[in-house]
């Protein structure tokens, strides 16, 4: 299977981006990525837009819904929102979205920081697979796997999607 | 004297995680690490507007104090509930132990409370071991401090605040000074500070506060106060442990303040930037002089504020720890 390549991507999501915050008029949004992943794409976006702003990481790790099975990430690192969330419109940024469970995770995280004025989800790729309703606005590009394949970003230059197969049990 | 840990494997799971958190010993550097690289983003709850994450939401964890405590209390009652878990605090001191109900007792009672974590403060050290050994299954037991043998997470507490002020402990000389004789404190510190490998640890203190077998923390010893600070990166002061002072140990406070307590005279023999830290409660004009206790070198109130997260890190871990370990049971059942 032919993945497509993030650089090509890129410039169109920005493009859909910018046509989108037009449409619900919204000024001077506020990007947030969610680590690892997410912090790259988000990145590669403020370039593509020319903005110059500092960018929020989230780490969801506190807030996933998996901590009495999988436990807790022992990568876990501190979450950084060099501003204030309340009242803010804000992009949040992930590089794959599959369940929808790491949106949900961050946007619990975020209202933790305070009440946003709106936001807007973005990825890189969607594996249409959600099992929470939840989904994007802008998206790179839609991929139909099979279920023992995974779709891993790598980064942060370049920025390459990997294919992964997972052993079945 | 010294007791050492052969019980050490209890606390671990098959995987090597945390499941109980009763001493230092044994524990290896990653572990620690671990720790504190955890510790630093639950930091970072704190300073939010809500300063809560849901990770133990559900939980219950219960206090056990059978020795009086505030610090410690406090902040691991704020710990778990910055985690979402549901916590009650039992002063045992003042209520079941001294009508004469057993320790197995008392924890065949909690257990039947349903609780998941409890965190058990003693007088008598093994308390903790004793109840990690005894507890049903899926319960974690962490270590609020038994007798003279250990407090683990003020242990990890001093060490984020050594790291987060110093940068890492590879190049550092840390004194620790005062009775070391009747501090858990102190033996955590030593244990901690030689896993993560700190090569200069200097011990201060009279020789009747001075335990004996302190070589096996390849500590170096000093009887003399400005001999021992000389260029030193970080000192810790500790109480002097009046309640549990048999007579005869010291001439008199006064005594001990005039050979061994840190002054700003003192301080300066240290580096200019050297850090000032002590577990608290301090005895002003006991051990330490207030101006210093007070002064820009001080970091005391930091150790406060790093508890709280080094214990919500503990708090995680060790559930994180339990829930792998029931996994991994369950797995080999499924198998057999």
């Amino acid at each position: 299977m032919m993945l497509p390549r993030p650089e090509q991507l890129l410039p169109h999501m920005a493009n859909a981006l910018q046509r989108h915050l037009q449409e619900h008029q919204i000024q001077e949004p506020r990007f947030v990525g969610i680590r690892s992943g997410g912090v790259w794409v988000a990145q590669a976006l403020l370039d593509a837009l020319n903005l110059e702003q500092p960018l929020g990481i989230l780490d969801v790790s506190f807030y996933r819904d998996d901590f009495t099975q999988k436990g807790l990430n022992p990568l876990v690192q501190p979450s950084e929102l060099p501003f204030e969330v309340e009242g803010q419109h804000l992009v949040l940024v992930d590089d794959v979205l599959m369940t929808g469970r790491t949106i949900r995770a961050a946007l619990n995280e975020l209202f933790d920081y305070g009440r946003p004025a709106s936001v807007t989800l973005v990825c890189l790729l969607d594996l249409d697979s959600r099992e929470l309703p939840i989904q994007p606005d802008v998206v790179g590009a839609t991929l139909n796997l099979s279920p023992e394949q995974r779709v891993k970003l790598q980064g942060p230059a370049p920025l390459a999607l990997e294919l992964k197969t997972l052993a079945l049990q | 004297m010294l007791p050492t840990d052969a019980k050490r494997p209890l606390q671990l799971n098959d995987n090597g995680q945390l499941r109980h958190f009763l001493s230092l010993d044994g524990l290896p550097c990653t572990l620690l690490t671990e720790i504190l690289d955890t510790a630093d983003s639950f930091l970072e709850v704190g300073s939010r507007a809500v300063k809560k994450v849901p990770l133990l939401r559900g939980k219950t964890v219960c206090n056990v104090f059978f020795e009086n405590s505030t610090r410690t209390r406090t902040t691991f009652e704020l710990a778990a509930q910055r985690l979402s878990a549901d916590v009650i605090t039992l002063n045992v001191s003042t209520s079941s132990a001294s009508k004469g109900e057993t320790l197995f007792d008392t924890l065949r009672n909690l257990e039947a409370m349903a609780a998941d974590m409890f965190v058990v403060r003693h007088a008598e050290s093994g308390a903790a071991h004793f109840m990690a050994e005894f507890v049903c299954p899926d319960v974690a037991i962490i270590n609020g401090g038994d007798g003279r043998h250990a407090h683990p997470t003020q242990g990890m507490l001093d060490m984020l605040t050594i790291r987060r002020h110093k940068g890492d402990f590879k190049n550092l000389s840390v004194a620790i000074v005062g009775d070391i004789l009747h501090s858990r404190v102190a033996r955590s510190d030593m244990l901690a500070l030689k896993t993560l490998g700190c090569p200069d640890i200097r011990v201060i203190g009279p020789k009747t506060l001075l335990p004996a077998g302190l070589e096996q923390y390849g500590v170096r010893v000093f009887h003399n106060l400005e001999e021992g600070l000389r260029d030193v990166d970080v000192i810790v002061t500790l109480r002097l442990q009046r309640e549990r002072m048999q007579s005869g140990l010291l001439p008199s406070q006064g005594e001990f303040y005039r050979l061994y307590g840190l002054t700003s005279e003192r301080l300066k023999v240290a580096k200019p930037d050297a850090l000032v830290m002590h577990p608290g409660p301090i005895n002003r004009g006991i051990e330490i002089e207030s101006a210093v206790a007070d002064g820009k070198q001080s970091v005391i109130l930091n150790q406060v504020t790093y508890g709280i997260a080094v214990r919500m890190a503990v708090l995680s871990m060790t559930m994180s720890g339990q829930n792998a370990q029931r996994q991994l049971n369950q797995e080999t059942r499924e198998l057999n």
